[in-house]
Parts: C-alpha cells; structure tokens; sequence
C-alpha cells in the first residue's frame, strides 16, 4: 500500500465519522457522541494530510494553526447560546472565505501553465470561488444585522433587485469566460470581489426575523464551495464532507421557509417587513384588550390541569429563561401538567429556542415541536405566551388578506385560557397586528417578560 | 471528460442524496445543533487550505492567502465542534423521579 492510499484510506475514515455524526443526531442522548466522533475525524484529516508527498511549509502551517485553533475555541466557548445565530452566520462565512482563498490560491498555481485547464477543474474553482465569496460577504452582513452592529430591518433602495440580477449576470460572465480559456488571474479576482459585493447586496433587503431562513441558505452555500474545492483538489473527503453540509443546509432552507409559509423567493426578495398593516388588521385590532394581574394569572395557573408555555424570541430577549422553568417546575410541584410549545421559528435560527431552553435546564421531553402540539391546545387550560406573537396569529389561519397568511401556526386560540405576556402593545416583528390578543378569552400581562414571570412565581407560591 | 471526473461525480451525487437521508432524520430539536456540526463539519476545507498551502516555491503575497484560508478553516473547525459540544452537552432529558424528589 503506497503513502497516497494510506491517506485516501485516512480520508474516508473521515468521511465515515461525519456521517455517524450526522446518524448519532437524530437522538439527544447519543448526539454528543456523534460530535466527538466528528472531530476524531477531522483530527484524522488532518493528520493525514500532512503526511501528504511533496508538502513544504510545515513550520508556518503549524505555526498558524497553533494560534488559530484557540482562538476558535475560545470564541466558542464565549459565545451566549442567545448569541448562536450570529457565530454560526461567522463561521458559516469563515468556512466560505476559506474555500474562495484555495480555489483562488490554486487558480494561481495551475493556471498560467501553456496547456488550459481541464474543463472540470476550471469549473470547479470558478464555483468555488464565486460561492464561497458570496457565502463569506452574506454571512458578515447577515452577523452584522444579528449583532446589531447594523440595523436588523431590510434595507431596500430602488433598482436593487434589478442592479442584484445584473451584478449576478456580470458574475456569470467572468465565470464562463474563465471557463471558456481566457484564464487570466485578474478575472478570477474581479470574480471573488464582485461576489463579495453580491454577497453584501444580497443580504441587505433579508429582515432580521428571515434570518432563519438566510443562515440555513449560506449554510448550504458554504458546504458546496467546499463540495467544489474538493473537485478543485481532487479529494473525496472534501467533496462528500461538503455536500453533506449543502444537503443539511438546503434542507434546513426549506423547513424554515416551509414554517413561515413563504416560498424561498419571497423570503429572499420579498423584503418583509416593509409590508404595511393591512386594513382588515387594523380593523380586528379595535377591540379592547384585557389586561391583567400577576396575581390572577397565578391563580389561573395554579389551579389548571394542563399548561402550555409559547415561548417566542422576546422570552430570550428579556432572558427569562430561568424564570419560566421556575415557574414550571412550581406548577409541576402543584401537579400541574406542563408543556412548551416550540415554532419551527420561535428563534434566529432553526432550533434555536430548543438551544436557549436546555440551557435554562428545562428537561428536552418537556418541549413539543408544532405538529404534535396542535391537537393538544383544545385540552389545555391556559396557553401562556411569552414575547411570542407572529407564530400565535389566527389572522395566518383565518384571514387570506393577511400577510402571514398560510403561515403555519400554534393554535393557541383553541385552548380555554390564554394568557399574553407582553411588553406594550406594539406589533409584533412582522409589523402585524395580532387579532389573538382581542379575542375573549385572552388577557394581556404587560411588562418586562423576566420581571413578570418572577411575579408570576412568587403569586403561584402563595396560590 | 475523464473517468476520474466522473467518478468524483458520482461520489458527490451520492453524498447528496445520502445527506438529505440521514439529516431529515434529525429532530427539530436538535437542529441548531446540527447547524453548528455541520458548521464544524465544512470546516473540513482547512485539509484544502493545508495543501494549497504546503506547495513549494510560491510567491509571498499567495503564501499569506493560503496561510490565511488555513487559520479560517481552523477556526471554523475547532470553534464549531467545541460549540457543538457545549450545546448538546445541554440536552437533558427529565430524571425518572424528579417531580417526587422535588415535593420531597
């Protein structure tokens, strides 16, 4: 057996640890496992591959993987699991960057030789590059809005979808013309850096509560330009380990746009967000709302058989985790049966209130996904929301005019109690009215979500 | 086209259709952490950046770009597996028991 297939053999140990990575996921118990059996496989690629024939440059590479790797640790461990979306969206656009530098980088190396380049090579560094780089400029604005560093709202300007399109054309263009023999480094670099610019573009018109969708998107994206990098190098591990990541990510694109009930297009170029209150809305919203006091949604509480908690994205916002699993664990000690009802985009990212909830402690059997929720409001006592409003909307289910319309939702309405924490009467992150917070059988508990269920603890305590 | 093209072909189509199997698989609770694994996992183009980066003889300028994509795609490997690892480090189920123990 010779060097090279000692290390192709290396590679597919690799390959074989991603996949059982993936496979260990489909359970909580087994998935940590699955994780460590990925990163034995990483470690092995990377061992192999500095076994590689010809590899100069040991020093520096060491040198600088020795500096990096903390420093991706030690971001890791920082981060606030709140913080999530934003590190995934970096990474995302880390891993992208990358493939766009070895693909440029082997551009360099192969191109300038009398014989062109075979036709799969330069297809593949031209994809590689041009995806990569939309992938890296896309993940730092879409880290930009998550952190706030800019506004999270979609930015739109006249002409943008028109100007986007013809950038993309332009983009196409170089990359035929690379393709078609003109393989001069300086089409490639116009290539990387007008991607960049679309990657920018690209994101800015996508609202904060699209996100989900966005980072899922560029997920994918950054798997196939490692896909392509691998078909760049000729190497099987890059090839699958990137792919597997395009399928996740893609899958993921769909599910969230599917819990939105949005075509990709519409999420992608629809700016929302920018849609204005439709008249039927405001109309439903002049009701009266009811408010109330903690002390009375105690007792309610107190004195249910079946609690489901909807917890939205401001339950995180006002880091009311904690609090919340107090209250449920005091429910519980009064018999109380409780449950929590967890939208498909109850956070930034696909799963991400699931995340915020385990670290508050909350057991993973306590939490329903939509489907299986559903059918089980019309038993439940009282549906506490907290800081959650577009994914209770009867309008989505109800009314045709709205703009979530066909959005799939949590009928909270069919329980018999429901109970709405809220800071003010704002609208929610869509910027629509919520006809549930006039409907009889809801009250309104308005303040801060972590100050009210602290209050809603102590009153259960003395229930 | 050449054999060997096809068969990286082949491989990716396969990777594709035996991706969609096994993530549609994984629950919706755990889909944040599968963003952040396979995160970890595309960080698998630092073997790429490796290699690009151990050819002899190369210009300056194009030794910092390749240097460069090996520090991104370390960061991006070790940064995503470690967060992966803290997250379903998380993940408990109920304890068989604890409401008693609770009341007790």
């Amino acid at each position: 057996m010779s060097r090279s297939d000692g290390i192709s053999l290396a590679y597919l140990v690799t390959i074989v640890c991603f996949i059982l990575a993936l496979r260990f996921l489909s359970s909580p118990a087994r998935a940590r496992h699955g994780n460590w059996l990925g990163a034995f496989g990483m470690a092995v690629a990377v061992v192999a591959t500095f076994v590689q024939p010809g590899l100069t440059n040991y020093a520096s590479i060491l040198v600088v993987m020795a500096v990096s790797a903390p420093i991706g640790a030690y971001a890791a461990r920082a981060v606030r699991m709140t913080a999530m979306p934003q590190m995934v969206a970096l990474f995302n656009g880390v891993g992208g960057g990358a493939a766009a530098l070895v693909a440029f980088a082997d551009f360099h190396n192969s191109a300038p030789s009398p014989d062109r380049l075979a036709l799969n090579n330069s297809v593949a560094i031209v994809l590689s590059a041009l995806i990569g780089s939309i992938s890296f400029a896309g993940s730092m604005i879409a880290f930009a809005k998550l952190q706030e560093v800019m506004p999270g709202r979609p930015i739109t300007y006249p002409g943008q979808k028109v100007g986007n399109l013809a950038l993309l054309a332009v983009l196409l263009g170089l990359g035929i013309a690379v393709v078609a023999g003109y393989e001069r480094q300086w089409v490639l670099g116009l290539l990387i850096l007008g991607a960049l610019a679309f990657g920018v573009l690209f994101v800015l018109p996508i609202g904060g509560a699209d996100m989900p969708v966005v980072i899922a998107l560029l997920n994918a994206f950054t798997g196939v330009a490692a896909s392509a990098t691998g078909f760049v190098l000729h190497e099987n591990v890059l090839i699958v380990s990137g792919m597997l990541v395009g399928a996740s990510g893609s899958l993921l694109t769909l599910m969230m746009a599917r819990a939105m009930g949005r075509s990709i297009a519409n999420v992608l170029f629809g700016a929302f967000g920018q849609l204005q209150v439709s008249a039927e809305a405001i109309a439903a919203s002049d009701g009266a709302v009811r408010p109330t006091t903690p002390e009375d949604v105690a007792v309610m509480l107190a004195y249910a058989q079946r609690v489901v908690i909807v917890p939205g994205y401001g339950l995180a916002v006002a880091q009311a985790q904690h609090a919340v699993r107090d209250l449920a664990t005091e429910l519980e000690k009064r018999g109380v049966d409780v449950k929590y009802a967890i939208h498909p985009v109850a956070g930034r990212m696909p799963g991400h209130m699931n995340v915020l909830l385990a670290e508050a402690n909350v057991p993973y059997d306590q939490l329903s996904e939509m489907d299986e929720i559903n059918p089980e409001f019309d038993r439940t006592d009282v549906a506490l929301v907290i800081g959650a409003n577009d994914v209770t909307n009867p309008s989505a289910r109800n009314s045709p005019g709205s703009p979530i319309y066909g959005m799939p939702i949590l009928d909270v309405d069919h329980s018999k109690n429901v109970v709405v924490l809220k800071r003010s009467m704002n609208p929610g992150f869509a910027g629509i009215d919520n006809p549930l917070f006039v409907d009889p059988k809801t009250v309104m508990l308005f303040g801060d979500a972590k100050d009210s269920v602290e209050k809603l603890v102590a009153a259960v305590k003395h229930a | 086209m050449t054999t060997s093209f096809l068969i990286e072909l082949t491989v990716l189509i396969l990777a594709a259709f035996l991706g969609v199997e096994v993530i549609s698989k994984v629950p919706t609770l755990l889909h944040t952490p599968l963003m952040s694994g396979t995160n970890a996992i595309h960080g698998i183009v630092v073997v790429g950046a490796i290699i690009v980066a151990g050819i002899p003889g190369q210009p300056t300028w194009l030794r910092i770009v390749t240097l460069a994509a090996v520090a991104l795609g370390t960061g991006n490997a070790v940064g995503g597996f470690v967060v992966t690892d803290r997250m379903l480090e998380m993940f408990k189920k109920r304890k068989p028991g604890e409401q008693e123990q609770q009341e007790a």
